[in-house]
This record gives C-alpha cells, structure tokens and sequence, in this order.
C-alpha cells in the first residue's frame, strides 16, 4: 500500500553501478600485471564463471541495499514521521506528546520538542484560563438568555439578514417537528437549526415580503417596526408568523435609525382558530345571502296574496311558494348546524397596513415585475388598509405584466382613495377598451409569473379581502383602470404614545446577550473558493448488509450530524434505521450489531433519503470512504430521483493528503493519531461523529499544507494514491 | 304605448311572483332563467327596463349589465338590479358596470313598483 521512496530505489542502484565498476575496474588493474600465458590462463579459468562473478555482485548488492534500506529507514522514515507527528502537535488543540523513536540525536529532538509543546500548552491552559474567567459573565448571561427562552411558551426563532437561524427554543424545535413529514428521527432538524436557512421552513418570497416591509418601516423611521402574516407550510398547516427586526445599536449616530442585523420570529400554530374562524364567517355568510333570496320569495308571494281579487289558481300558485321556501329555509338551517361540524375553506386574517405604504411596495414590485414606469397619483396619506398585501400584490402585479405583455401598455398608473367605507384602489393604463370576456378570464385564470403558477385567482384574492374588482374606461380622460374596492382598517394607525414612548426607552440594547454570527457571512463568494473553516457540514456515514453496493447489498442504517462555523452540532443529528428490503446476511452483523427484527417495520430508503436530503441541503458532505457511500447513494437516484450534487470530501483522502507517510487511513487509526476519543464505533451516527471530529481536526493540518479552500482540498485528494481505489 | 319589462332571475319562485305583479300593473313581462337567455332576450325584444338578478348561471348579472352596456345597440335600455348580496361593495360595482339602480333582497313589492315607474319615466340620455 505504502509508497517507495525513489530516492531509496536511486541510492540501491547508485550502489550498483559502483560495485559494477569497482569489479571492472580490479579486472582492469590485474589484467594489466599479466603476461601472455597467464592472460590466457586466466581468460580460460574466468570464461565458465561468468555466473559466479555476477552472483557474487549480485549478492553484494542485495547486502548494500538492505543495509541502505536500514539506515533509510533509520535516518529518512523517522525523521519525515516524527515531522508528521509534530505537526499534529502543531496543530493540536489538546496536549499531545511525541513518541521518541530513531538514532539518540532524534530521539532527544523529539524530547525538546516535546519540551516546546508542554511549554505551549501550559501558556495556551493559562490563557483559557484567564479567557474562561471573562466568558464566565457572558456565559451566565448566554444561560439566563436560553432559560429564558425555553420557558417561553411561544416559538422563538432568530435570524441574521441572509435568513440563517442563529438561535431557536425547544418549542420551536417542537413546532417544526410536528409540521416535519420525514421520519420522527429526524426530529425536525432537517427544517430548522442553527445556520439553516429560515426559509427551508418557511416560504421565502412571502418572509422575504415581510423583511421587506419591516425594512421600508424602519427607513420611515417607525418605532414599533413589526409585520405579521399567515402561511401555509408542509403538512397544510397554518402558521401565524410576526416578525420583529434585531438593530444594531453600536456607534450609531442619534436621530438616524439603527440598521437591522437581523430579525426575530414568533411562530404560532394557528391551524385550529383560523378554521374556526373561517367556518363562522361561512356560517354567517350562509344565513345571511343564502336566506335573503328566500325570504325575498316569501315576501314577493305573501305581497301577492294580500290582492283582495286574486283568482283561486294563483292564490294556490303563492301559498305553494311560500311553503316551498319555509321549507327550503328550514332545510337551510339544518343543514348549516351539520356543517358547523365540518371544517371548511380556510380564510387568511387580514392585516392592518398603511395604504401608502401598499402602494409604494406595489409600485416597486410592478415595475421590477413589467418593466414599464408606474407613476402613484392621488395616493389618500391617511388611509390604512385592513389587506393581505402578499396576495394582493401579486393580484396588481398579475394585471400589470397581462396589460404590458397583451395590450402593449406603456404605463401604468396607482391611486388610492376613500370610497365610503371602503378603500379604492384604481390600477390605471391609458389604451384600448377590452372585452368583458377579457376581463372574467383575468380574474377567474389562476395567477402566474413566467413559469410559476399560483393556486389562487385574482377573484379569491378579492374574495379573501370582502372586496370587488371591476373594469372600468373613464372615456374623457382616455384612461382605462382596474377598481378594486378593499376594507378600510377599523383602527386608524395612530400611534399609543405611551406604547411609543415605551419602544423608545427600550431601545436600549437587551443586557443578556450577544450574537456576533449576526454580521452577515460572505455568502456570494463561490462555494469552492470560500476556506473550508467557514463552511457548513453535513458528516455522515451509512452501514450496509454488506461491502457489494452493484450486488445487492443496501443501506439498513442512516447517520449524520452537522459542523456549522467549525462546531459540530451534536444535538442536530440524524439517525434512522432503514428496511433493506433483503434479508441481513448473518456475517455482517457482527460488525454492526443490527439485526433484522431492527428493521422490520422501518421506512424503506425512498423514505428515508428525502429526509437525509433536506437535512444534508446546502451543506458539503464529509464521510469516510465516501465513494463507498455515495455508491450506495448514487444507486437510489433513479428509483428516488433524489441526486446529491453538493461537493462530497473525504477523510480517508484527506488524511493520506495529510500523512502521506502513514500506514494507515482506516478510521480507527487516523482518530487514534489525532486523539479523538472513539464512542459507539459501528454505528452509523457513532461513526459520523468520529468522522466529523477528524475533520475538525483535519482543517488545520491541511492549512499547514496551503490548503485552505474547498477546491484545493479537492485537488489534493484526487491527487493522491488512494483516489485510485473504487468500488 | 304599453312598456316591456325582461325579469331575468333563475329563482322560479320570486319570477312567478314578480309576473304577476307587473302583469298587474299593466307591463308586457317576459323572462329569462339565466344570463346569456336575458342578453338574447334583451337583443331580440329590446325591453325597456330589465330586472336583472346578479347571482345566475352561465353568466352572472355583472357580465350581463356590462356586456348591454358594451353593445351600441342595447346599451340604452334601463337596468335594475336585484341581489340577495348585501354588501355595499356589490353595490358599487353593479353602479359601476352602469346599472341604473339596485335594490336588494328581500324587498318590498310596493317600493319595487314604484322604482319601476320612476325609472320608466325617466327620459333615457
């Protein structure tokens, strides 16, 4: 396995050449003492033993080599060892000592440098010390912050701008466990943990609205900058979201609003409340539209019948309407109470927005979105609006692109004003009329941007709101525009000066803790490129029924855990045991202590690689030996249509990158030569952590070497010996 | 001259009411079940005042009053329109598509009749 040093090889056939020529050279120098009769004695003896002359060269040089061999071994091998060893003591975070071995002279460098580490670690344990002391004040503050937080009773996530988690509490943990579809192992992890991005969980254009709009209000200079909305998330559950925004408050000037670093989500189930809710408006809806026709028929008949010279046919005609409609209102009220028990179609709350501030976020939206000037005339400053204004941008923007792509609308225009008790909302384009028919297949078409459809009509978004669209031409001003009627905000959006007097002293950073992961990471810069200190992990391993992924063998058991800005995260880890669909061949388990009742009953890899999927996104994977594992991934991609194609790592390679002197690579032995401690080995979450603990310590080993990013630690894999080894 | 009124409703229970009625107060009545039989009525028998219920199948009495609005040749008749929908933002958009009133359900016969004449004394601009 191990490679031979060329200069070995060159020194032994160095040393030939010489013997060689030494032997020549005496033949010369006794051939030239001889005379004519001895010369031709001598030739005569020598000729038959060509061989013995060659063999005892041979013989010779077998004895220099071995010797050669020793003393390579000696003074070349030892040293390039011990220059391994020590620079795992280089590179080393605990206390580790060299083995003195080799000639005296080496065996005391080995002491001196051992003398040279203890002398550095005492100095490194004085510093944590003194470190450990400080921490200990923010530690406390950093506990009280998380007990803090677990007793909160709602779901707590905070994130940093890019939308990564920074922090979260167990009931948010708990939140997303229930909303998880994958298998319960997974325990939610797969959506939310720390350096996940928030938007795996939820949906990213409607949170990405609302950070947007927390920003518009921050620019504003509001003082209570906060955004609510509804979304539906996997498993068709409802969730009520509010966010808050987190502000930097260091050296920032008075008078000029702090800038946002981050935002903070309440997370709240309300599956429940908002199907009652819709189920009551549907009920009231019922009683009150669905009777009125009723009651106008009863009413119309028994007018008719108040004729005093009514004939008999038709007085018969009235009573049997009026009966009929009794009925079919006794038929209406029964039939309610049944379905009160059902659960109907779901209502999103509205929310109270500035109407300013609507249409500003639709003018930006409609111009990214149609490429045309939008101009906002007449926009009424003291209007507040009761809307979704996520659905109902999209509903404008719908229009706006349909206008400008089939009716070569130039320009569109917005305006706002007070109509009664409603607000109006005018999307207006100066152009052709259009056809009734036009306009219905507008608002009753489900709404789609380029590829992306939507479910929902503008009809159900003006449904949604209790409001009306219509189109409408205003023939003098050549103008054509889109009404939309929408409910005006029963509270004016003034202010509670006590409530804003409190949000100004509270400004005042929070004492009980301090994220530094909120500046934002370098998240443009090309994956390949950025040092591998910095990236974000997925470790894992799989045990199999056997070593043969191209001859039925299958993965019966699944782990992984996370390394997030160089800290492996034990507690967001992934473990599932997996129905092989075979049976486990008796000779395996032995190495991994599975056993088939273990997997009767498990989900099959289908099920389990979606989850393994979601865990593992937008992270590089890391195994042992990952070609034996991303083998046996790789065979799943048809059947699964799952295909990993973030960059995969390789201890196994990396490690022989690192010491390319070693005998071994195997796992037990690189941990033992890093010093990490080996717990629960042949399980396949045991063995992902071992392995992700290598690699933490790998990093700065390859550091020595100039290897820093991503690519290069690529590179230099492939370049070594073992990268020729497949399965 | 004797005046032509189009009930356009799908209830079969306030039309036979409502026939009565007019045909009472001495209006030629006619009737259409849903919203593209009302629009061909309108073209075919040019009535002067349609009562024009908003919820019916096929089309709905919105798409009725602005497809009649649309056409130079129906675009004069007048337009009354009858919804069990009570929300003012109906009321708006009937208003708004060019109906020239509303009234909603349940309403009394006596008001309806004298909106009826109101409207047919009017002179159409």
């Amino acid at each position: 396995m191990k490679r031979v040093d060329r200069r070995l090889v060159a020194a032994i056939a160095f040393s030939g050449l010489i013997m060689a020529l030494w032997l020549v050279l005496m033949g010369i120098v006794v051939w030239s003492t001889l005379n004519g009769a001895e010369r031709a004695a001598v030739q005569e003896v020598l000729a038959g033993r060509v061989a013995l002359v060659f063999a005892g060269w041979a013989l010779g040089l077998a004895l220099v080599a071995g010797m050669l061999h020793k003393l390579h071994q000696h003074y070349v091998d030892a040293p390039r060892r011990l220059l391994e060893e020590a620079r795992v003591v280089l590179a080393a975070r605990t206390p580790q000592l060299l083995v003195p071995r080799g000639t005296r002279e080496m065996q005391a460098l080995a002491t001196a440098v051992n003398e040279l580490a203890a002398q550095r670690d005492g100095l490194r344990a004085d510093m944590a010390e003194q470190v450990a002391q400080a921490s200990v004040h923010v530690q406390q503050e950093k506990d009280r912050l998380a007990a803090l937080m677990a007793e909160l009773q709602q779901s707590v996530v905070v994130c940093n701008q890019a939308g990564l988690i920074l922090l979260y509490n167990q009931r948010a943990r708990q939140a997303f466990r229930l909303l998880s579809q994958g298998p319960q192992q997974a325990d939610g992890a797969e959506l939310i943990g720390i350096g996940r991005s928030i938007f795996a969980a939820l949906e990213r254009q409607v949170l990405a609205h609302a950070f947007e709009r927390i920003h518009q209000a921050v620019a504003r200079g509001d003082t209570r900058p906060t955004a609510q909305f509804v979304t539906t998330v996997a498993g068709g559950q409802l969730l009520r979201v509010q966010v808050a925004p987190v502000r930097a408050l260091q050296d920032v000037p008075a008078g000029v609003p702090a800038a946002v670093t981050g935002f903070v989500l309440m997370l709240d189930n309300v599956t429940a409340s908002v199907a009652e809710e819709a189920e009551r408006d549907q009920l009231l809806h019922g009683l009150t539209e669905g009777s009125r026709a009723s009651l106008a028929n009863i009413q119309t008949a028994v007018d008719m019948l108040g004729y005093a010279d009514i004939e008999a046919p038709m007085r018969e005609r009235f009573l049997g309407v009026v009966r009929e409609e009794v009925a079919t209102l006794g038929r209406r009220v029964t039939d309610l109470a049944q379905r009160s028990a059902q659960r109907l179609k779901t209502r999103w709350p509205l929310e109270e927005m500035r109407g300013a501030d609507v249409l500003a976020a639709a003018q930006r939206q409609l111009g990214a979105h149609c490429g045309c000037p939008v101009t906002l005339d007449g926009v009424d400053d003291a209007l507040w609006l009761k809307v979704d204004s996520y659905t109902l941008l999209q509903a404008l923007t719908y229009l706006g692109t349909r206008l400008v792509d089939e009716f070569e609308v130039r320009f569109l225009q917005l305006r706002l004003a007070r109509a009664g008790a409603h607000a109006q909302l005018d999307l207006v384009w100066v152009g052709q009329a259009m056809s009734n028919e036009t306009v219905m297949s507008w608002e009753l078409e489900a709404m789609r941007f380029g590829a992306e459809r939507t479910p929902l009509t503008v009809r159900d978004v003006v449904e949604r709101h209790g409001g009306e669209m219509w189109f409408e031409r205003e023939r003098a001003r050549h103008q054509a525009m889109f009404r939309f009627l929408l409910p005006l905000s029963s509270v004016p959006g003034e202010e509670d000066p006590a409530l804003a007097a409190s949000a100004v002293a509270s400004d005042s950073r929070p004492e009980y803790y301090d994220f530094d992961l909120f500046q934002s990471r370098e998240e443009d810069s090309d994956l390949e490129d950025r040092p591998l200190a910095e990236l974000t992990y997925t470790v894992f391993d799989t045990e199999t029924t056997g070593l043969n992924p191209m001859g039925g063998d299958a993965i019966i058991q699944l782990g992984a855990a996370r390394i997030v800005n160089g800290k492996l995260l034990r507690q967001e880890s992934f473990e599932q045991l997996v129905d092989p669909g075979r049976s486990i061949p008796a000779e395996s388990i032995p190495i991994h202590g599975i056993q088939q009742h273990m997997v009767d009953g498990q989900p099959r890899i289908g099920a389990v690689l979606p989850v393994f999927y979601a865990f593992a996104q937008d992270t590089v994977l890391v195994a042992h030996n990952a070609a034996f594992d991303m083998r046996f991934l790789q065979l799943q991609e048809e059947a699964t249509g799952i295909v990993f194609r973030q960059p995969v790592l390789d201890t196994l390679l990396l490690s022989a990158v690192v010491h390319p002197n070693q005998e071994s690579h195997r796992l037990e032995a690189i941990a033992e030569r890093l010093n990490v401690t080996v717990q629960g080995r042949h399980t396949a979450l045991g063995d992902a952590l071992v392995t992700a603990e290598i690699w933490l310590r790998l990093i700065p080993l390859l550091a020595q070497q100039g290897i820093f990013t991503l690519r290069q630690a690529r590179e230099a894999a492939q370049k070594t010996y073992y990268a020729r080894l497949k399965y | 001259m004797t005046q032509k009124i189009l009930i356009a409703d799908d209830e079969a229970n306030i039309v036979v009411s409502l026939e009565y009625l007019l045909q009472r107060e001495g209006y030629i009545v006619s009737i259409a079940r849903n919203g593209q039989e009302a629009l061909d009525a309108i073209e075919r028998e040019a009535p002067d005042l349609v009562l024009l219920d908003v919820m019916m199948p096929i089309k709905t009495g919105f798409e009725v009053c602005a497809s009649v609005r649309a056409n130079p040749a129906t675009a004069h008749t007048r337009i009354l329109m009858l919804t069990a929908k009570g929300r003012d933002t109906d009321l708006a958009k009937g208003m708004a598509l060019g109906a020239d009133g509303y009234m909603t359900k349940p309403f009394a016969t006596r008001e309806l009749v004298a909106r009826v004449a109101e409207m047919l004394a009017q002179e159409r601009p």
